[in-house]
């Protein structure tokens, strides 16, 4: 055993030197039914008769359109602006017409209706002027980081966190080690594993920008060990690059491996401290396909407009992975890929385990649509009826965050909220793993997102009460300053007056002395 | 032209285990235990878990429908079985069919249900049927027949039940003349009357190193309890622990005082505690659920073993030891909780 350096980041970066792997608490083994969508090269669907650009693309607020209808707008124009987080940006994915600006279902997890930007293509595909910056080996990595904030990326691996405001946090803080995340763990999804194998060169090239962006030492890209060809497509993209400080890793396959806690674990025996994020570690975790969009973005001055979506599951007639812009109703997608099965019966966005359904697929493809799965009748959870716990723990054995579900469950269902919060609620990554292994069957995930939910209401709620407290308290504060002020401008004025008496009184009786002695004198 | 499709919440996945194939599983893994009972102590065994279970699913069904509960779901998941067939396996094969009653009366409706029904039990309800019936009928409870190898008599199939459903043995016999001490009994008197253990030992009832025929019965117990760990029902903290305490402990005390400690295999091979380690501290529901709560709860509850059969006034402590450690479990679970992802 090697002794390690103190600090964390110093730490991992030991860790990582030494080139072992580590393991990470639970997960489960699943099949992978990756085969099947990954027979047929990559094809780009045809544009759609209309493009449905939904205004909120990741967690927060929406974007503000900064079209009108009616307007016509080219292909890479800025259509919409984020306020938050690094400022974001939406771009037109082709070339045309913004017919209007309504609500339409715009693929939320929530799954109600957002407002989207319909944009009917006049079929040029015709591009805004670029600027390419083929020189990025000399840029500044300020730059750099301009061009990916402006190119309005996200974390493509389903977390749809900004890239540009990750980049500047990282950048910031410091980091030595750049990790790409190609463990693609949910199952039936592929899109990764076909960029790899496809596109290696493009990876390795937004690997380097990344690096050179946030000012790292070196990137690790890793991969599973059940993806065949990936490793030496992506040994050759590196040697064919010319770089020395790039490595590929195979991880264990092993459901949640590709979680970025999970990851970092495994490369490095080290856990993300709660609350905390990679970079207190010193590492940046971004996704393959990220780092593609980088690339494109820096070198092409190409915008995210467009990402592979695996079109899969036994629902679907000849499934593979397809290149869509954003904003193609599924429908399409699905058509291109052979059309509905007889099976077909849930449409989901993303995978099985983490994936969230859709309603119809009049929903459009957005940057975070990994996946979209159509599941048959058979792969689903029967409507069995939930039995209660009978806390066997497989539920814990499980759970790569540690955690005890089933006392989770017991306290959530009793409201008692503290109680949630000190058994980690907070820490939970909603990978499904107890889910699945539940022998009562028990909607655990969903009863911890409620929890969740319910504790970020009873924080605001406790924020807005402590603004309320310190307001009323100024405000009394204030109340009695003025109080305090008018008595003594009372008090003062009694003085004033009290003098000016007194003074008139003295004159009186000066006035009186004097007439007393004038009247005196003979 | 779209398509409507129906939502549910993810994962999108059927799960593969069941309550109703974990307890089948259990069920499974006694069978060779209850053979070798059969085996060793005649066909009174079936007959008892016939009994047990039926009696079992008649309070289930009751107690489901007073408290206005689906019956289907519930009596589908076996666990009224399994607590059955383990009451069963505590009782002597010969036992009065009330007293199979009154356990199971005590099992379902009092320790099951009036706690809340599956999962919110705090005891164990055949640990809470056995001992229930050993403390109301000591005399029927306790009245073994020696194994079928040293036996006077044996009973067939029709001599069990005529003795279960009348509470008298066929043909005349006396239980004094049948029936015979169980092998920690023996070691009881023995010590008690100053015998020496190695004298005891020479009673017709020991075996190579535990009772004869429990050995063997514990042989078959421990059996499905490796299938159970192999399959993954229960885990391996809770039975290691148990048994690896009595070992350790018995070992020691054995070492210190030969004359009146048995050794520590003789603890292993006798009574309950190979039945109780596999099948009954791994009960979820009343044991402990995070590994370390269980290596505890096992340590805990193979100590108490020790203690009652050494000081205590019954001669097996397991039933009583498990209840104890029931008590604790959720104390030993608060104080050990795992450490989370990501928290000092």
């Amino acid at each position: 055993m090697t002794t390690h350096a103190f600090s964390p980041r110093d730490d991992a970066r030991a860790r990582l030197a030494e080139d072992r792997l580590y393991r990470f608490h639970g997960g489960l083994r699943l099949r992978h039914n990756k085969k099947v969508s990954c027979e047929l090269p990559v094809a780009s669907v045809p544009l759609p008769e209309r493009l449905f650009v939904p205004l909120l693309q990741h967690a927060g607020p929406e974007a503000r359109a900064t079209v009108e209808p009616g307007q016509a707008v080219l292909r890479g124009e800025s259509i919409g602006c984020f306020r938050h987080l690094g400022a974001g940006c939406l771009h037109a994915p082709t070339s045309g017409t913004v017919e209007a600006i309504v609500d339409h279902p715009a693929s939320r997890a929530s799954g109600r209706d957002g407002a989207c930007i319909v944009l009917r293509p006049d079929g040029r595909d015709e591009w805004r002027p670029r600027e390419p910056l083929v020189d990025w080996a000399a840029a500044d990595p300020a730059e750099l980081r301009r061009r990916i904030a402006g190119s309005g990326i996200v974390g493509l691996g389903g977390a749809v966190f900004p890239t540009g405001y990750k980049v500047d946090q990282a950048s910031a803080r410091g980091i030595h080690t750049v990790i790409l995340n190609g463990s693609e763990c949910e199952p039936w999804i592929s899109c990764d594993e076909m960029l790899m194998r496809e596109e290696p060169d493009a990876i390795v090239l937004g690997a380097r920008i990344l690096q050179r962006a946030v000012g790292a030492e070196q990137t690790l890209i890793a991969i599973e060990d059940q993806m065949g060809a990936v490793s030496e497509a992506l040994q050759g993209a590196v040697d064919r690059s010319g770089a020395d400080d790039i490595r590929v890793v195979k991880v264990t396959t092993i459901y949640p491996e590709g979680g970025e806690k999970q990851l970092i674990q495994v490369l490095t025996g080290l856990e993300v401290p709660s609350g905390g994020r990679p970079t207190d570690l010193g590492l940046l975790c971004q996704n393959v396909a990220t780092a593609t969009a980088v690339a494109q973005a820096v070198t092409e001055d190409k915008p995210l407009i467009e990402r592979i979506v695996t079109v899969t599951g036994p629902g679907i007639a000849r499934p593979r992975n397809l290149l869509a812009r954003i904003g193609t109703p599924i429908a399409d997608l699905v058509a291109f890929a052979g059309g509905y099965t007889p099976q077909a019966a849930r449409l989901v966005l993303g995978g099985p385990m983490m994936g969230y359904p859709l309603a119809s697929d009049a929903n459009p493809v957005i940057k975070a649509a990994n996946c979209i799965l159509v599941l048959g009748a058979a792969d689903l959870r029967a409507p069995q009826a939930e039995l209660p716990c009978i806390r066997c723990g497989e539920c814990a054995r499980v759970c790569p965050a540690v955690l005890l579900p089933q006392e989770l469950n017991r306290v959530i269902r009793a409201s008692q909220w503290d109680e949630a919060a000190a058994f980690g609620l907070h820490d939970c990554i909603e990978c499904g793993c107890c889910d699945l292994a539940c022998p009562s069957h028990i909607p655990l995930v969903e009863w911890f997102r409620y929890g969740k939910s319910e504790l970020r209401e009873r924080a605001i709620e406790r924020g807005r009460a402590e603004h309320a407290r310190a307001r009323f308290e100024s405000r009394r504060a204030r109340l009695e300053r003025i109080q305090r002020e008018r008595k003594q401008r009372m008090a003062e004025k009694k003085r004033a007056l009290r003098d000016a008496q007194e003074r008139k009184a003295k004159v009186a009786a000066a006035v009186a002395r004097a007439r007393e002695k004038q009247e005196r004198k003979p | 032209m779209t398509r409507q499709f129906a939502t549910g919440a993810p994962p999108h996945v059927a799960p593969s285990a069941t309550v109703g194939g974990v307890m089948r599983q259990v069920l499974y893994a006694l069978v060779p235990g209850i053979a070798a009972h059969a085996w060793f102590f005649g066909p009174g065994i079936f007959v008892q878990i016939l009994l047990a279970t039926v009696f079992a699913l008649a309070l289930e069904a009751l107690m489901l429908r007073l408290r206005g509960r689906p019956l289907r779901p519930f009596l589908g998941d076996c666990s009224a079985v399994v607590t059955a067939v383990l009451f069963a396996l505590c009782i002597p094969p010969l036992a009065p069919w009330w007293v199979a009653l009154t356990g199971m009366v005590f099992a379902i409706v009092i320790a099951k249900h009036l706690y809340g029904g599956l999962g919110s039990n705090v005891f164990n309800p055949a640990m809470v049927a056995y001992v229930a019936v050993l403390i109301g009928f000591p005399q029927e409870v306790t009245a073994w027949l020696p194994p079928t190898a040293i036996a006077a008599w044996t009973p067939d199939l029709g001599d069990a039940v005529y003795a279960i459903l009348t509470g008298d043995l066929p043909r005349d016999l006396a239980w004094d003349a049948v029936s015979a001490a169980t092998p920690l009994d023996t070691i009881r008197t023995a010590v008690a009357s100053g015998q020496t253990l190695a004298e005891a030992r020479n009673a017709p009832q020991f075996g190579d190193f535990g009772g004869l025929g429990w050995e063997w019965i514990a042989n078959w117990y421990a059996l499905g309890g490796f299938w159970l760990l192999w399959k993954r029902i229960i885990s391996w903290h809770a039975p290691v622990a148990m048994i690896g305490t009595v070992l350790l402990l018995g070992t020691a005390a054995w070492l210190l005082d030969p004359g009146s400690n048995p050794m520590p295999l003789q603890h292993v091979f006798s009574g309950g505690l190979v039945l109780g380690a596999f099948f009954i501290a791994t009960d979820p529901v009343s044991g402990c659920t995070s590994t370390r709560g269980r290596l505890v709860f096992g340590a805990g509850a193979g100590l108490l073993v020790l203690v009652i059969r050494r000081w205590g006034a019954y001669p097996d402590g397991v039933a009583f030891a498990v209840l104890l450690m029931n008590m604790a479990a959720p104390l030993i679970d608060r104080f050990t909780r795992p450490r989370i992802y990501g928290h000092d």
